[in-house]
């Protein structure tokens, strides 16, 4: 009934948009956002194959990528807001004391 | 027929709302994007079988972290420079880098063509016995990266108060 190919374009064209977008954007929350984004194709990725062989496998994967995500927020979110009360700016282009 | 269109409907839907979120300028905006194409995600899951994953896509990723998102949207002053610029240096080079990136992986997806036949529904009842039969190590092992991961953000929010003390 459904073809996979476009379950793993749709997945496949997140995916980049999502690599795109932690790139170009300058808010560190929206590289975040772009970065769950992320996660979220290879979610839909997972769940494409998994329903072609593997369908229980795909689905507790799907879930443990789940808990790293969530994971993931809880570490970033007070990173951000310690970047932010530092140096009074979420422009990630702000942030140049590594550069040599 | 009707499902099929809703599929693609869901798909498309996601993809748009991913490419809304380059655009946009405000950060809440983003964040309603992200919602958007999440929600549109789960519609996808709910179409193709995975009945589990759709219900936890909606309540682990749009009740969760995506709320906890505009939290802090809503707490933080997002009016400064990355408000009117929203673009990094490298907009064009990650655009044609982006655009490769979908025509290597597009191609190889074309070249692979395998055609979809969908699968037997994972219902929750069987995931559950699945994961605490099967899984139960994986699932304690998650539980632990999730103490990590509340014990490293502690460690991070006292880092950020030492000087000030």
């Amino acid at each position: 009934m459904h073809d996979l190919p476009l379950l793993a374009w749709a997945g496949v064209a997140i995916f980049t948009i999502g690599l795109v977008g932690v790139v170009v954007r300058r808010n560190v929350l929206v590289m975040l956002m772009c970065m769950e984004l992320m996660l979220n194709a290879v979610n839909l990725l997972l769940v494409a194959f998994g329903q072609r062989a593997a369908a229980m496998e795909a689905t507790v994967l799907v879930f443990l990528v789940f808990v790293v995500a969530a994971a993931e927020v809880a570490i970033a979110i007070p990173i951000v807001m310690l970047l932010v009360r530092r140096g009074r700016s979420m422009d990630a282009g702000s942030y140049s004391e590594l550069r040599g | 027929m009707i499902d099929t269109a809703l599929l693609h409907g869901f798909l498309f839907a996601a993809v748009a709302c991913a490419a809304l979120v380059l655009v946009l300028r405000h950060p809440m905006h983003v964040a309603l994007a992200v919602v958007a194409a999440m929600l549109a995600l789960a519609g996808v899951y709910a179409m193709v079988g995975a009945h589990a994953v759709a219900i936890f896509q909606v309540l682990i990723y749009v009740g969760a972290v995506m709320v906890f998102m505009v939290y802090v949207i809503m707490l933080l002053d997002v009016r400064d420079e990355s408000l009117a610029r929203r673009f990094s240096q490298w907009l064009l080079p990650a655009t044609v880098a982006g655009t490769v990136l979908l025509a290597c992986l597009g191609a190889g997806l074309w070249a692979g063509y395998a055609p979809f036949v969908a699968g037997e529904p994972v219902g929750l009842q069987a995931f559950a016995a699945a994961l605490l039969n099967d899984y139960w190590l994986h699932f304690e092992l998650v539980s632990i990266l999730l103490v990590a991961a509340v014990v490293a953000a502690l460690a991070v929010i006292g880092a950020g108060r030492r000087p000030r003390a």
